[in-house]
């Protein structure tokens, strides 16, 4: 068995894995005790990335050829590389000569590797002399870097991780960082550990998991972030918490925002944040007057469109307060995206250059062109994410080139998304997963290497650069995205006038150095700068592990925390107060669309899930798309828990169950951004396809950062009257599982509703689930087709048929070895409330031999009563929530002492750590049956 | 002084000493014994025994004396007058008097006809040859016993309800039995073809050989007279020592059409079973036909037996409107049961269950928020509760979707 050092292909916190290989098969995935981002731990989903790369995974959901499509709708048919570059190149000179070169444009992702962006990058602006280049870090990071830049002077967190344990008070604002990043979320639990007297505030507008480990949980109005923080620093002045000291010595600009915060009252900010007055005050205290506060923010300030302010507020807060640059003070910013800091670092952006420069200042763009040797970077600036599409589907940019990323999935307004996308002449889908909703809409379709197999760098968000080294070959005939990227260029060249050297893309193609002599290439360009690395190689990285930047030449490590001296990276090395006014949500909710719809991550997903939602056992802990919503508005408009509801934003609907919660506040709902058509459709009345939770999201952007308000949409919520429902779920060979669901996903737009997932927590078996309704029952060929894909259309199978009143069940059972006999697969049509207790059968794999036909009888309550062994907790040593509740109903005592209890007698949450928030919410909730109240407390 | 005249015993007199006949007797005896003087003519020598159960003796699970109904002594103990094996030939209507073929009379005031039916035989070269029976009676039960001890190929013509009791019964007694059936599937009157395809496949199981669609052409017969096989359209044989002729019957009317009495397929009978020509002259059982249908089952013969009796017991009310038949096979192991229009058509809706696994399909058939028909394989635990639903013709709308999972559930 090989053993690899590679890191982790899912968030920004970046923790270093081993990948254990037998030969080109990866078989084992664990944390790389080393690595000073995790040193050893990985989350849930970290901790089956093997199982996303297992034969059966890659068989039936990689692209491993490239393929062309004759025409829309077409099925792609497989082609050389050779052919379908000519195409490619063929296609782009035809459109830049035509048209111009900013009739293309470059869509790419934070998960490309360093090298990746470089090539597309220099691809773009040097050798086409188009800046329509951007990255999903648009939806992403940009508002940080925004905020970064216009306070500090440079894109660049000055915190790391270390600083978790040297602070006194952590500021987590909009960001569940226990979900979205688990194993920084286990560091803040250590340091709570270590240091109780850690003070913990948590801003967010839904109480998530983050809560649970809170001192003070500020549930504010969607939005409202900026005021907030004017609200803190108005009190800090009132109570004289700021450090004018510092001020004066390290910054400019406070006149101007101490005048605008003068009228943040209290009372105001209390009135429009929907918060307590005595916890603002707290929180003030807290924050300014703690020996160290470090500030953790994500999503929740950045995608927004008041993204860049709610960024600039908070460092304001630091600033003004001088918790910045010592060890445990400043603001922290947490990367969505496992290299957005590396595209950032190489100026893949459209408002970008190499080196953290930038496109708008003449001056980098003539440094840019002399590294590069070309006369000029044009100076236009390109068209961001939000940009790019609407000029797409405005005809502009004629030809598309998409890597990485599955705009059709994560993009906000998929409306407009989707008319781009089919005006668009020319659509090239460069990816790993055959799966995702984008590459329906590719004309060429270009196989990448992924996870195991890339290799590389990356940054994480503590500025650290790691090695991504492959444990494997590229399966097929993938390739890596920056050789790609680099032979196209070196076919265009030869078509396009010469700009300066005979190539400018003077890589091997097909080893590793190639991809070192791009790095190579890119550490040059940071000489000087902010993030200068060149005194970084890649063999200190293979020598002395991962570094921080900046690692300037003559220095033997990087620096962990930036601007210690009190200098910043502005022309005169003062930071900058950010003065900036409240301005509350794009689309404030009104009468006709009367919610906050507001997203976010689920703890066992990542992203569009072409990767995490290839695994069963990462559904346990969420099953199923659904809307969120108070009970309170759930009563109001009679909707069921659980029932369809139609949610409608000005933009577009979708149709999915409600969910009762309380976590978030009445008049609030969310939905996760991982449900997009892959997993969640349907159709509409006209009959297109609905396009999952984006169908809803507004493209209103920040005018600084251009990042789109993806947090926030008003929508209507009323009850979907589908009256016919369907629900089917099969175990499936592991084989063929994947497969089967791909062949679903086009039927699910045949239903008003539909979703589609596999299950499968506790197990390595496959299984899958469709839910469908419809005004009326469909006809009997589309059922017929959905049980022969889940394995019904069987002469064994025990059948019940009412056409008139569009009831159709039916069930088929396997004979098991030990004589017992399984519920294998179902289909309930019509009345579908059967499916409680046939589903726990099912999935749990519960003897069914006794039911006989009694399986096809109606009605929600079983037969025979049957004993569910729960919805799993901890997905590493699948303990579920009844045995957890019932260990926690004989075991008294002290919170983290019956916390202790449950992890040493049931085992849970001792292995990744991702459920203990959970655990302990359960402890809070779950007392002791017949003891003393005060147990708990 | 008593002034009431003691009235006078009327004579009653019963043609045919079946089941039909006799269970009307009972309930008239039931009613009032003092009411009449009864004779019986028999045509078989045999007390009245029950026909529907030669199958099980055929099939060996019981013997003659155990399907015995009634005994000699019964008769006695009633003061019957019987006459076993006297066929009656005649009736005079005007004279009130009829013949047996010994010349045996009796007198009437009131005449019961039961003379059932017999089995029609295909009209088919050689169907006269030694060893082509039907399957209707004793004679024709034990001639069945004693082949199967001699001989080895039986060949039973009609896959309907009696056609497959005698193959059962004929291969339970160690022969090799081939089932020809003109139509596409078994018991077509009273199974749907998914139904009549679990059964075909369930008695193949048990050795049974099936040739459907199959029309006989010819019997073969050898030197000496006895059929040696069954020859089809198709030029195909099945060799055959022994044929048996189940495709049906026809109701016995020679008697009733002699003396003038209206039939049609059979003797035309009123609500109350009075012949239509002549009030004094009763019908019951498969002779009579009741509103254009003769029955051939048991259960209707007996309702029909309850309305004659308390009619000739001078009751006077009861009315006897026809039967709703259910049918049920008399193959140990072998559940099936129908009722009503299982087949559906125009206007009706069918809720379907089917449990390959477990052997059982079941059909439901609804037509206006009421059951009209069942066909039920493999369980038919709640064949009563659906009869009980089609005779009451009860409203199902509400408990529909439970229909299926029987009463228990409903």
């Amino acid at each position: 068995m090989a053993e690899t050092r590679s890191t982790c292909p899912y968030c920004g916190v970046g923790c270093g894995v081993v990948i254990e290989s037998e030969g080109a098969q990866i078989t084992g995935v664990r944390g790389d005790p080393d690595h000073p981002a995790n040193f050893g731990r990985l989350c849930t989903k970290g901790a089956t990335l093997h199982l996303t790369a297992t034969a059966e995974v890659t068989m039936q959901t990689r692209l491993l050829h490239p393929m062309r499509r004759a025409g829309r709708g077409a099925t792609p048919a497989k082609i050389t590389w050779h052919d379908a570059l000519t195409q490619a190149v063929d296609t782009f000179a035809q459109v830049i000569r035509d048209h111009g070169p900013d009739a293309v444009g470059f869509y790419l992702s934070g998960q490309l590797l360093t090298e990746d962006y470089y090539v597309f990058n220099k691809l773009a602006k040097g050798l086409i002399g188009t800046n329509n280049i951007d990255t999903n870090s648009r939806l992403c990071m940009s508002s940080a870097v925004a905020g970064y830049k216009k306070t500090l002077g440079a894109d660049a967190p000055p915190a790391c991780y270390e600083d978790f344990d040297a602070a006194q008070c952590l500021f987590i604002v909009g960001s569940n960082t226990a979900w979205a990043h688990p194993i920084a979320f286990r560091r803040i639990e250590d340091a709570k550990r270590a240091n109780p007297a850690l003070k913990i505030v948590v801003v967010d507008p839904r109480r998530t998991d983050t809560c649970e480990i809170a001192d003070l949980h500020l549930a504010i109005r969607p939005g409202t972030d900026v005021m907030l923080f004017h609200g803190l620093l108005h009190l800090m002045l009132r109570e004289g918490w700021t450090q004018p000291g510092y001020i004066a010595a390290h910054t400019s600009g406070f006149e101007a925002l101490a005048q605008t915060v003068r009228d943040c009252t209290p009372e105001r900010v209390a009135q429009t944040c929907g918060i307590d007055p005595s916890d603002l005050l707290e929180t003030a205290r807290l924050f300014a007057t703690s020996a160290a506060t470090l500030s953790l923010y994500c999503q929740g300030l950045n995608q927004s469109s008041a993204g860049t302010a709610k960024n600039a507020a908070l460092i304001n807060l630091h600033l003004a307060t001088a918790q910045i640059g010592r060890p445990g003070a400043g603001p922290f910013s947490l990367t969505g995206q496992p290299n957005a800091m590396g595209g950032r670092e190489v100026g893949g952006m459209a408002n970008l250059l190499g080196a953290h420069r930038d496109l708008a200042n003449p001056a980098h763009r003539a440094e840019v062109a002399a590294l590069w040797g070309v006369p000029d970077i044009p100076s236009v600036p390109g068209k961001t994410a939000v940009e790019m599409f609407q000029a797409a589907a405005d005809g502009e940019i004629r030809a598309l080139w998409i890597a990485c990323t599955n705009p059709a999935q994560s993009m906000p307004d998929q409306a407009t998304v989707r008319r781009a996308l089919e005006r668009c002449e020319f659509v090239i889908v460069q990816e790993t997963f055959a799966t995702t909703a984008t590459c329906a809409f590719a004309d060429l379709l270009l196989p990448a290497t992924t996870w195991g197999e890339k290799l590389g760098t990356v940054t994480n968000s503590e500025r650290r650069i790691s090695r991504v080294r492959p444990a494997v070959s590229a399966p097929g005939a993938t390739r890596h995205d920056w050789s790609a990227a680099a032979d196209f260029a070196q076919r265009l060249e030869a078509r396009l006038p010469v700009r300066g050297r005979r190539t400018l893309f003077p890589y091997a193609l097909d080893s590793a150095t190639g991809a070192e002599a791009i790095w190579n290439e890119h550490r040059e360009s940071t000489r000087g700068r902010d993030l200068d690395i060149t005194g970084l190689s890649w063999a200190m990285l293979d020598a002395n592990g991962p570094q921080q930047w900046p690692l300037p030449q003559g220095r033997s490590t990087g620096r962990a925390r930036l601007y210690e001296d009190g200098v910043f990276a502005t022309p005169d090395g003062r930071a900058r107060f950010f003065d900036a006014a409240y301005r509350p949500v794009a689309e404030a909710p009104d009468a006709a669309f009367p919610f906050s719809l507001n997203t976010g991550r689920l703890r066992d997903q990542w992203h569009g899930m072409s990767r995490t939602g290839t695994l069963g056992r990462l559904y346990g802990h969420a099953p199923e798309p659904a809307v969120q919503m108070h009970p309170q508005d759930m009563a109001r408009r009679h909707i069921g828990d659980g029932e369809l509801v139609r949610v409608a934003s000005r933009r577009g609907a979708i149709v999915l169950p409600a969910q009762a919660s309380t976590d978030i506040g009445p008049g609030q709902s969310f939905i996760a951004m991982h449900w997009g058509e892959e997993a969640l459709s349907g159709h509409d009345d006209q009959g297109r396809r609905l396009a999952g939770v984006n169908a809803l999201s507004n493209p209103a952007f920040c005018p600084d950062s251009k990042q789109p308000e993806l947090k926030h949409a008003a929508v209507r919520i009323d009850r979907a009257e589908l009256p016919w429902s369907l629900l089917a779920m099969a175990w499936l060979p592991n084989d063929t599982a994947l497969s089967t669901r791909r062949a679903l996903m086009p039927l699910m737009a045949k239903f008003g509703f539909a979703s589609c997932v596999p299950f499968g927590a506790g197990t390595a078996r496959s299984g899958l689930l469709f839910r469908a309704a419809a005004a009326h029952a469909p006809d009997d060929a589309l059922l017929d087709r959905i049980e022969t894909l889940m394995g019904l259309q069987d002469p064994r199978t025990l059948r019940y048929l009412d056409r008139q009143r569009g009831q159709r069940r039916a069930a088929r059972l396997v004979l098991r070895a030990d004589g017992t006999a399984g519920l294998e697969a179902f289909l309930l049509g019509g009345d579908t409330r059967a499916g409680a207790w046939l589903g726990t059968l099912l999935r749990e794999e519960l003897a069914a031999q006794h039911y006989g036909r009694a399986l096809l009888s109606p009605g929600a309550t079983p037969p025979t009563a049957l004993a569910s062994r729960g919805k799993p907790v901890c997905n590493c040593l699948d303990v579920s929530d009844l045995a957890i509740r019932a260990e926690l109903s004989r075991c008294e005592g002290h919170a983290d002492a019956r916390l202790a209890h449950l992890q040493a007698t049931l085992k849970c949450g001792t292995q990744c750590g991702s459920c203990v928030p959970e655990l302990r919410r359960m402890v809070r909730l779950h007392l002791p049956t017949a003891a003393p109240a005060e147990a708990a407390q | 002084m008593d002034m009431r005249v003691k009235q006078k015993r009327q004579k009653l007199v019963l043609v045919g000493n079946g089941m039909a006949g006799v269970r009307t007797l009972e309930e008239l005896i039931g009613i009032d014994p003092s009411l009449y003087d009864i004779t019986v003519f028999g045509a078989e020598p045999h007390p009245n025994y029950n026909r529907i159960m030669l199958s099980p003796v055929l099939a060996g699970e019981q013997t003659l004396d155990e399907i015995v109904l009634n005994p000699w002594s019964w008769y006695a103990a009633n003061g019957i007058t019987v006459h076993p094996g006297r066929k009656v030939v005649a009736i005079d209507r005007v004279k009130r008097i009829v013949r047996a073929d010994d010349g045996t009379e009796a007198e009437y005031d009131r005449l019961l006809l039961c003379t059932g039916s017999h089995p029609f035989m295909l009209p088919v070269p050689g169907k006269d040859l030694a060893g082509v029976i039907a399957y209707r009676d004793i004679a024709d039960t034990q001639a069945m016993i004693d082949t199967a001890k001699t001989h080895t190929h039986a060949v039973v013509i009609g896959g309907g309800l009696l056609g497959l009791e005698a193959a059962n019964g004929l291969m339970l007694r160690g022969m090799r039995v081939t089932v020809v059936h003109v139509h596409g599937w078994l018991m077509d009157r009273q199974l749907d073809e998914a139904a009549a395809g679990l059964l075909r496949r369930s008695l193949e199981a048990r050795g049974l050989n099936f040739r459907l669609n199959a029309h006989t052409q010819e019997l073969v017969g050898d030197a000496d007279g006895r059929v040696t096989a069954v020859r089809f359209k198709d030029g195909t044989e099945a060799p055959a020592d022994l044929v048996v002729m189940a495709v049906g019957i026809r109701p016995n009317v020679q008697l009733a059409e002699s003396a003038r009495l209206h039939c049609e397929r059979g003797i035309v009978v009123t609500d109350t079973l009075q012949t239509v020509t002549d009030a004094r002259i009763y019908a019951v059982g498969e002779c009579a036909a009741h509103r254009g249908v003769a029955y051939g089952l048991v259960a209707p013969l007996f309702e029909q037996a309850r309305v004659a009796a308390n009619h000739l017991a001078r009751m006077g009310y009861g009315r006897y409107l026809g039967s709703l038949v259910s049918t049920k096979l008399k193959v140990t192991g072998i559940e099936l049961f129908s009722a009503g229009d299982f087949m559906g058509g125009e206007g009706t809706e069918a809720i379907v269950l089917s449990d390959p696994l477990g052997g059982v399909y079941k059909k439901l058939v609804i037509k206006d928020d009421r059951l009209v028909g069942a066909c039920l394989y493999g369980d038919t635990a709640d064949g009563g509760w659906y009869l009980r639903l089609l005779r009451e013709a009860s409203d199902v709308q509400g408990i529909r979707d439970r229909l299926m999972f029987g009463e228990v559930h409903g």
